[in-house]
């Protein structure tokens, strides 16, 4: 049974729910001290590109689309847009753009066909979707069953609410790139030593940067299991559990790192090296079990600036919904 | 004496203070006031702060926090947070039906003490347990520290499944499973109440630097309960 929530006005049917499909805001942000893990977007900027395209506002819930996209029919008309990883799509039988706000008419199906970059595509809908916030957010973490649609991916005849318009802003016009380049099955992404570098060998960092890791094939939201060169420890692979920022590498005693991601849990026990940046998580993101991820350690300055002018990129189209 | 800390960067948009690695119930104290001192400065961009058994993590939006206002909020709190452990609360008292399908693992922990099962009940529903941190899954909480006798470390290969609201001993640690999930720990029995239910007006039952006290229940009395809600 689904819970239809009172601002509804209309619904998208689930007519085929694609491989994983969530709904995700910008996470369950301030419940980490009970152990509340924060999910949302696995590529965060892609997902505010996305709400941006439509005018909603950048916490409006969208749809985290994995590998393979969803077929969904559309109860009344609604602008929608898709940021993120390239797939073809259509509108009925009408291709319909990447990037770029279209309009779905009443009774028409959006349908994700063939995928060409990237993993996850963000697709968000003119008011934005409308299950009922669980503990302040609608961001599904799948593990605890908390939020989106009855805590879990879309399924075969799912109905999902939709608010009503009453708060959109303008929309933006079509963008012509993604937020960052899409890797092609491999990519590098900065990161910041620590918090814990005391725990390994002197040259571990070396040995993190020297060639890519192989995400491995049970790598998910929770964390991307990485197969490559091993990193040393200096005093055992055992902490006590202390908390795991979005992007933190642990490693644990095989010298495998894990890369943690949306769904990681709030804490963990075992040495972080190092943190991805910010700015470097819609590439991370655009990643899957397969492809290759390297590292490269840079300055705070550096970060700031990555970040500096990625926000500058994405505010640009944001300034369109007040405009 | 003041426990020494260190604060370090984890990327780009989380700041960590670390204490001593130990499981001390004055470290924890000392994480604990200043994650409600960082909490109540308010400082804008800060999304999260997060004790745990020794450190506390603030996450921030590094494009809208202050790095100097949020240093300098850290370092107050770090000066003037109490020095001393806070005043006891008292105890939450949580109901445990002990052994038989609920408790698996208590003729096991019983044999590792060298003691009778009811000896076993009364080690761990004698002691005043303190919350140490949440994590894992929602809702649950690492109470310590247990009577050393009874300390049975955990099982070598977890179960797939441990039923919602079981009892368990790991070590010097004692917790309460929110819902079913894979778990390693000696289950020794049963509560019927929740640790986390995101539908009541209070989902948590318990948080950081809480006391905690059980107290055993028979069968009937859990089934009592349940069946009350």
């Amino acid at each position: 049974m689904n819970t239809i929530a009172p601002s509804a006005v209309a619904d998208i049917h689930v007519i085929k729910p694609g491989m994983l499909t969530t709904v995700q805001d910008l996470g369950r942000w301030g419940l980490q001290a009970r152990g509340v893990p924060v999910a949302g977007p696995m590529d965060p900027w892609s997902h505010r590109l996305a709400n941006a395209l439509v005018g909603n506002d950048r916490a409006a819930a969208a749809l985290e689309i994995t590998l393979v996209g969803p077929e969904l029919e559309f109860d009344d008309e609604r602008l929608a847009a898709v940021a993120g990883a390239e797939f073809e799509m259509a509108v009925d039988d009408r291709p319909a753009p990447w990037n770029t706000a279209f309009l779905v008419p009443a009774g028409s199906r959006l349908r994700f066909r063939m995928r060409e970059r990237g993993v996850r595509a963000y697709l968000a809908v003119a008011g934005g979707i409308a299950v009922p916030p669980v503990l302040g957010s609608r961001a599904t973490h799948v593990v605890s069953g908390l939020g989106g649609l009855e805590g879990r991916p879309l399924k075969v005849g799912d109905r999902l609410p939709l608010a009503d318009e009453s708060s959109v802003q303008r929309p933006a016009p079509a963008v012509d790139r993604p937020v960052v380049p899409f890797p092609a099955g491999h990519a590098k992404v900065r990161v910041l030593p620590g918090p814990q570098g005391d725990y390994f060998a002197p040259d571990a960092l070396d040995v993190l940067q020297s060639e890519p890791y192989v995400i491995a094939q049970n790598s998910d939201r929770m964390g991307f299991r990485l197969s490559g060169p091993a990193l040393a420890h200096s005093r055992g692979a055992d902490i006590l559990s202390d908390a795991t920022p979005l992007g933190v590498l642990q490693v644990p005693a095989s010298g495998q790192p894990i890369l943690l991601m949306a769904d990681r849990p709030t804490a963990g026990g075992y040495p972080k090296i190092a943190t991805v940046i910010t700015a470097d998580l819609a590439l991370a993101g655009q990643l899957g079990p397969g492809d290759a991820i390297g590292f490269s350690v840079c300055t705070p300055r550096d970060a700031m600036a990555a970040l500096i002018a990625q926000e500058r990129f994405v505010m640009a189209v944001e300034s369109w919904n007040q405009s | 004496m003041t426990p020494l800390y260190r604060v370090v960067s984890a990327g780009d948009s989380a700041i960590v203070v670390e204490f001593e690695a130990r499981i001390d119930p004055v470290v924890n104290a000392r994480a604990i006031a200043i994650a409600d001192a960082v909490q109540a400065a308010g400082v804008p961009g800060v999304r999260d702060v997060v004790p745990t058994y020794r450190s506390v993590a603030i996450y921030f939006d590094p494009l809208r926090t202050d790095l100097n206002a949020l240093n300098g909020a850290i370092e107050q709190a770090a000066a003037t947070a109490d020095q001393t452990m806070p005043a006891a609360r008292p105890p939450i008292r949580i109901p445990v039906c002990y052994g038989g399908e609920f408790g698996p693992d208590l003729p096991a922990v019983a044999s590792y003490a060298g003691c009778s099962e009811d000896a076993v009940i009364q080690a761990h529903a004698s002691a005043i347990y303190r919350v140490f941190m949440l994590g894992f899954v929602p809702g649950f909480a690492y109470l310590g520290i247990v009577d050393e006798r009874i300390a049975m470390p955990r099982h070598a290969v977890p179960r797939v499944r441990v039923p919602a609201r079981s009892v368990a001993i790991a070590g010097a640690q004692t917790g309460i499973y929110p819902g079913d999930t894979p778990g390693g720990w000696q289950l020794i029995g049963r509560t019927p109440v929740s640790p986390f239910d995101p539908d009541r007006p209070e989902p948590f039952l318990m948080k950081a630097g809480d006391a905690v006290q059980f107290y055993a229940i028979d069968r009937d009395e859990y089934d009592r309960s349940i069946s009350r809600g």
